[in-house]
């Protein structure tokens, strides 16, 4: 979905060479200096401490992991639509909730069950989330952004903060505003130990559930039919109608597609973390857009790199000892990055360079 | 409901054109002027106490300043609370015993002569916090406001995050000065007051007065007569009419000579202005200023103001801020309980505010995408497009052959 801008490219082209750009050559000078001091305080905590480093690491992998699902989400839907799907992070949220529910409720497992039942809950409930929140991201496409498909671009976006508020409003409804908690089902034991850095079960487990999620959607997207009718239709959408893609429903099938995700990340999310309340999906949703937006929105590989980036950047804030801003500030360090990238380099990193982000 | 207002109007378009500009105007300002005299005889119980009114009033302001970016300009603007937090804390560091490593008094009125701190008569901090959000703005606008819509929100809504960030760990552990006092808040902030011209019959310190609300409802109102008249000139200007024609087409207003980056600074920059005063002016009104009210949701609230009313259309956005700010503060509150009353079913109306706020939002997008009053231009525009050509034609299923040819 990479270059899904380049037909539009020349419609928009007036204004690319009217619009000044305002854009000195001494901004990337300091870029480059800021990027080679983080590079440089990286280097000495890994000096320093360097089984600490790895450590965070690896808890810095596996959150990148959820971000890098819950972004996927926001840029198939971007690629397609070029819209922010602002409700994505609290389908994710919901998506969380259902799946805490399922395992208290459905399956009531606890940590003292036995490892066939806890796996055969995990498995359905990903099912559950899975189908329900592609359901309803597609709902909300169908009631929300598709009469405003034609809108100015504002519209869509706006319907989409307050389609966010409506979700968040049915979290609380259902779940109430405290927090939904499940027994830590899969132990925090390391797995394996190399040179002193534990990799622990839990943390291996969102991994393993991730990684085959990742291969079955790049596969989907690239090799299937459903997939080429996505690509075409975020190319082109009345080049895609002519040659026969029926673009609404690709448009649906590419939003329950995002909700699967955001589903399964929910989930992970929930076994990680043990708690999910309404409100988190907002703030995750907005630090997985980053994920997006720093790997270059539209891109489903920039997606994943952004989101395990953003992972490495909270982690490392967080928890490395020298130097660091602690975690206060791991927020406003995510959202300055946010913005950052938007001012130096709107493309992201594996984005090509398209208009709209200029 | 036409037929029942069209006497009213057909009368009202026979008067003469120069009491139709100003008539109306004058009466609703009168009406606004008189309320703290006559509210209490109204019937209904729906009509705030003025205490109340002052905070509504305040929140008119700040939406017809967001109006100024989101209306007039089509910036969406998702961090407008940092405007707000930062007129809040210019309040709080000039006219309180914060910075107690000083004393400093220019025109305080209310404070012992010899209490640590800066103390800095209201009024000039008013503009100061207009002037230092409109700097602010300016400086948040230059490097942003090249993006285009959906980036520009998306950056906005980033620095409204990350001012709140900075402001609660702005202490003494977290950067080592105690800028902000952290989650506490700095409190108590100077009240407003006219001090020596006391003498003149003018209040000399408004908290102490026995009549205080009052002094503050006017005062606030007088702040928004303010905000509407700079709007209205605003928008009949040669710089109002730059800003409709970005909002309207941004390739065809630069080809038409708009420089892009400077009239959308100026939006910015004057909007952030409104924002910082009305900000400084409830932060000295609540007597605080604290971090835990400049979330996210609160700029929502006010974009719904916005879009409830009708962007860009003055009448609208007051309309809009007054309906939505009377719910905020007491209105969801006797909804619920009037629900309670018929159902006999407890229901904690005001627990699920945001999720109205977005289906107000959501349903007026749909609906009435232009506002309950809306904006004549700005109804145009949606109804006719004025963007590109529509993509793909959802009522037609792709058929692209039998579109309208006028589309094209």
């Amino acid at each position: 979905m990479s270059d899904h801008e380049s037909p539009k490219q020349s419609r928009r082209a007036p204004h690319e060479l009217i619009a000044v750009r305002w854009r000195p050559k001494g901004v990337t000078v300091v870029g480059f200096a800021f990027v080679g001091l983080i590079a440089a305080w990286l280097l000495v905590n890994l000096v320093q401490t360097p089984t600490e480093f790895f450590q965070i690491a690896v808890v810095g992998l596996t959150n990148g992991s959820v971000y890098a699902l819950v972004a996927l989400g926001y840029t198939l839907v971007y690629g397609i639509l070029q819209l922010i799907n602002f409700a994505h992070g609290d389908v994710f949220a919901l998506g969380g909730l259902l799946s805490a529910t399922v395992i208290l409720d459905l399956f009531d497992v606890s940590s003292a069950s036995s490892p066939g039942t806890i796996a055969l809950a995990i498995g359905g409930s990903l099912l559950i989330a899975v189908a329900f929140s592609s359901t309803l991201n597609t709902t909300v496409e169908l009631v929300g952004y598709r009469r405003l498909r034609n809108a100015p671009r504002l519209a869509p976006l706006i319907t989409a903060v307050g389609m966010s508020f409506i979700l968040q409003n049915v979290g609380l409804y259902f779940w109430g505003p405290n927090y939904t908690s499940i027994d830590p089902l899969i132990s925090g034991d390391p797995a394996f130990t190399i040179g002193g850095v534990e990799f622990q079960w839990d943390n291996l487990t969102m991994i393993l559930i991730t990684v085959p999620i990742l291969l079955a959607l790049t596969w989907l997207v690239t090799s299937t039919k459903q997939g080429k009718a996505m690509r075409a239709t975020s190319q082109d959408m009345e080049a895609a109608a002519m040659m026969g893609i029926n673009v609404n429903r690709t448009i649906s099938f590419t939003f329950a597609l995002a909700g699967g995700l955001a589903g399964a990340a929910g989930l992970i999310y929930v076994l990680q973390f043990t708690t999910i309340r309404f409100d988190q999906g907002f703030q995750l949703g907005l630090i997985a857009f980053t994920a997006a937006v720093l790997g270059g929105i539209g891109n489903l590989a920039g997606a994943v790199l952004g989101g395990v980036l953003i992972g490495f950047v909270e982690a490392f804030a967080d928890g490395l000892s020298w130097l660091s801003p602690g975690a206060n500030w791991t927020r406003a360090i995510v959202f300055g990055l946010l913005i950052a990238v938007l001012v130096f380099r709107p493309e992201g990193l594996l984005g090509e360079r398209t208009p709209e982000g200029a | 409901m036409t037929s029942v207002f069209e006497p009213v109007r057909a009368s009202w378009s026979r008067l003469p054109a120069r009491v139709r500009q100003y008539g109306l105007a004058t009466l609703v300002i009168t009406l606004a002027a008189l309320y703290p005299f006559y509210f209490d005889l109204l019937p209904g119980g729906v009509f705030p106490v003025v205490s109340i009114a002052v905070v509504m009033l305040i929140f008119v302001m700040m939406a017809l300043g967001l109006n100024i970016v989101v209306g007039y300009a089509g910036l969406l603007d998702l961090g407008y609370v940092a405007f707000y937090a930062v007129g809040a804390y210019v309040a709080a560091w000039f006219a309180s015993l914060h910075f107690d490593q000083v004393t400093f008094h220019f025109g305080s009125v209310g404070v012992q002569s010899d209490a640590p701190g800066i103390h800095i008569s209201i009024w000039l901090v008013l503009i100061v916090a207009g002037i230092v959000t409109t700097v602010a703005g300016i400086l948040i606008g230059l490097p942003t406001l090249r993006l285009r819509g959906d980036y520009l929100a998306i950056v906005t809504l980033g620095f409204g995050e990350i001012i709140p960030i900075f402001v609660l760990n702005s202490d003494e552990q977290g950067i080592g000065f105690d800028l902000t006092h952290g989650a506490f808040g700095i409190n108590p902030i100077d009240s407003m007051g006219f001090g020596a011209l006391s003498a003149l019959g003018l209040p000399e310190v408004y908290r102490t007065s026995e009549n205080r609300a009052e002094l503050y409802f006017w005062t606030a109102l007088g702040l928004v007569l303010f905000t509407v008249f700079c709007s209205v000139r605003l928008r009949d200007s040669r710089l109002g009419r730059a800003w409709i024609a970005i909002r309207e087409d941004e390739t065809a207003a630069a080809a038409m000579g708009v420089p892009l980056m400077r009239t959308k600074t100026w939006s910015y920059a004057i909007g952030a202005f409104f924002g910082g005063v009305a900000g400084c002016f409830y932060a000295v009104y609540k007597s605080g200023a604290f971090p835990s009210d400049f979330y996210f949701q609160f700029s929502v609230f006010l974009l719904c103001m916005v879009i409830l009313g009708g962007m860009g259309s003055i009448w609208g956005v007051i309309a809009g801020a007054v309906i939505l700010s009377w719910l905020d503060r007491e209105g969801l509150a006797k909804i619920g309980s009037w629900i309670g009353d018929l159902s006999g079913q407890q229901v904690d109306v005001p627990k699920y505010a945001f999720g109205i706020y977005g289906a107000i939002i959501v349903t007026m997008m749909l609906l009435r995408p232009a506002g309950l009053i809306p904006e004549r231009r700005h109804k145009i525009e949606l109804e006719e497009g004025v963007h590109d050509t529509p993509f793909y034609d959802v009522q037609h299923e792709g058929t692209l052959t039998d579109r309208d040819p006028s589309d094209d």
